[in-house]
């Protein structure tokens, strides 16, 4: 037998109702937009008039003005309930209005019916009357229509079912509510608490994060990952609200976290990235079926703005990384100059348009695997311009001519770098028949400084020259300490000669290795 | 009608810490904690000799974190409180 949840209400007289009272009770919930509500409200106060001393009356209205309009259109015996709030409705499973019940003096269902069916109401009735043969009720049930569908109920319009079922008692939702004043502005309270990146962000109400998690099947309450400096434990919950401040779809969700996960590894060594004073922030590399599925964005404009996706899924990362980890520039993030991928960095690979293997196929992936690869990278991108030669040599060597001076024209051996090639820059190694390997030795192989140059290098630090010293003054030594540190990837237009160039940070487990995460594992 | 808003935060308000009280005299044993920035080595071996000319009653242990760019290893933070009863930890550059 099921039983209608306890409530307390207050009716149309300002009067609080307890619900179950002490005796049997007829409950019927009513919206006045509905015209079957409408035709059943007569027959209710005929009920009532007959068994107002047998029955408790709980007529149930689902807006504060409708009841209004109701009370002074019909004037019924009885007051209506305002659960404008529309929490009994939803606590109740009401779909469909009128839904009448008849209950015992505990709260237990005795009879259930929705819409309107004469013959339903009409034994309903009969059998309310039976026990006393003195009532009459004056329902003139010849008058009445035989059927009438009901409405739905406003507790399941898409307007408030989110809300109804993020406030429930049951919401997967655990993070710490906030109350805004009436008259705060929500966007100037993000600011105000200290939540944003500077620029506005969407407000995470209960309702948004709700829809958010719709983006995965992981419990809300699963920890992915532990994010220093706070080291704190970071759910799939908290990720979804700053997801949702940055602007991100549901469908987005899975990516953030996967990186998420990826920045927060010793390998990575997110806290290292965020404290340096070099500026280093993640950049995110999309590869797989997913790109096409969030309309990434890998041609024209793609390491910049315009795509939702792009912009969103990176902003996200760092909105996890200042509000849950709690990197904030003047605490433990330290950058001298900081840069702009500090508010946002994450792009997709051109895969269809490159000549090589994908990137996360270079890591061991399966090319059919989405994943997010996560870098450290100081600066960037810039430009490295070739638009006159065909020949893949000259190009590769223009590359690796362009990365002499990055940090400094006597930091050798090293450093690490990120290269995205542009189409036509991938048309012209495609034709020389240069493979990624052979590009990366070809950009090392350009790179390179004698000795001798580098111990007459303008900035030759003590330490430096001491060390030098110890070599012959004709060995060359490459920008980067191993080939294996240049990552190159497709993207851009199909037009320009160009590849961009991104300014690595300290390599190996010194400082942060490129860490890739399957986007599958967190769907 | 106010509006709800979900904490974005970790919800974990940082434990506000005191200073240790500073002791009359150094005595017992002080680390030097070189945290592997280019140059710490020198600066700490300068310090060491500047203290064992000054407070010849201390014994002095030296460290050494594997990489600047992350914190200290636990293990390594836990011997050097055991041990100790000052740390300097020294930046350099």
């Amino acid at each position: 037998m099921s039983v209608i949840t306890s409530f307390t209400l207050e009716d149309s007289a300002g009067i609080e109702r307890n619900f179950p009272g002490t005796r049997p009770a007829l409950v019927c919930f009513i919206k006045e937009d509905c015209p079957t509500c409408r035709l059943v409200l007569p027959v209710l106060a005929a009920i009532h008039d007959s068994l107002a001393t047998e029955l408790d009356f709980f007529i149930i209205g689902q807006t504060s003005s409708g009841n209004s309009q109701l009370m002074s259109e019909f004037n019924p015996p009885f007051n209506l309930l305002d659960d404008s709030a529309l929490k009994v409705a939803f606590t109740n499973d009401i779909e469909i209005v009128p839904q009448v019940f008849l209950t015992d003096s505990s709260g237990h269902v005795l009879v259930e019916r929705s819409g309107f069916v004469r013959e339903e109401w009409q034994e309903m009735v009969a059998e309310l009357l039976e026990p006393h043969p003195s009532a009459t009720c004056t329902v003139e049930w010849d008058s009445l229509p035989s059927w009438r569908p009901g409405c739905g109920s406003l507790s399941v319009d898409p307007l408030h079912a989110e809300r109804l079922k993020a406030e429930a008692e049951n919401s997967p939702i655990r993070a710490r509510r906030i109350e805004m004043g009436s008259q705060d502005d929500e966007f100037e309270f993000m600011f105000d608490q200290g939540f944003t990146d500077g620029l506005p962000v969407i407000p995470p109400t209960p309702q948004r994060v709700l829809r958010m998690l719709q983006g995965t099947s992981l419990d809300p309450q699963k920890v992915i990952a532990t994010m220093p400096p706070n080291m704190a434990k970071v759910t799939v919950e908290k990720v979804a609200i700053n997801a949702v401040m940055a602007g991100c779809r549901p469908e987005y969700l899975p990516v953030v976290m996967a990186a998420v996960d990826a920045v927060c590894t010793d390998e990575f060594n997110i806290h290292g990235v965020m404290a340096t004073t070099m500026g280093a922030s993640p950049v995110m590399i999309v590869n797989g079926p997913i790109r096409h599925l969030l309309k990434m964005n890998m041609g024209l404009g793609a390491l910049g703005q315009g795509n939702r996706a792009n912009a969103t899924i990176g902003r996200a990362l760092r909105l996890v990384i200042r509000n849950v980890g709690g990197a904030k520039p003047g605490g433990t993030e330290r950058s001298t100059f900081s840069n702009p991928m500090k508010f946002t960095m994450c792009f997709a690979e051109w895969e269809e348009r490159s000549s090589w293997d994908p990137f996360h196929v270079d890591r061991g992936f399966d090319a059919n695997d989405s994943v997010v690869t996560t870098l450290a990278m100081s600066a960037g991108p810039t430009l490295i311009l070739d638009e006159t030669t065909t020949e893949a040599p000259v190009v590769a060597a223009a590359s690796g001519e362009a990365t002499k001076g990055m940090f400094n024209a006597n930091w050798y051996a090293s450093s690490n770098c990120l290269m995205v090639v542009s189409p036509e820059h991938n048309d012209v190694f495609k034709r020389g028949k240069v493979s990624k390997s052979a590009l990366r030795r070809d950009i090392q192989k350009a790179s390179e400084k004698s000795v001798q140059e580098l111990i007459q290098g303008p900035s030759a630090s003590p330490e430096q020259l001491a060390s030098l010293a110890q070599l012959p003054t004709d060995r060359r030594i490459g920008k980067f300490g191993s080939e294996d540190h240049i990552e190159i990837v497709v993207a851009g237009s199909e037009a320009g000669k160009c590849t961009a160039f991104f300014h690595g940070w300290i390599p190996r487990s010194m400082g942060s290795i490129p860490v890739s995460r399957k986007i599958d594992d967190y769907m | 009608m106010s509006v709800t808003l979900l904490d974005p935060t970790n919800e974990e308000v940082p434990v506000a810490r005191q200073i240790t009280p500073r002791p009359e005299a150094i005595v017992g044993k002080v680390a030097l904690v070189d945290i592997a920035k280019r140059r710490s080595d020198e600066f700490l071996d300068r310090l060491q000799e500047a203290m064992e000319r000054r407070l010849p009653q201390v014994e002095i242990n030296r460290y050494h974190k594997p990489t600047f760019s992350k914190p200290a290893p636990t293990d390594l933070r836990k011997e050097i409180k055991k041990i100790n009863d000052f740390v300097v930890i020294g930046l350099a550059d």
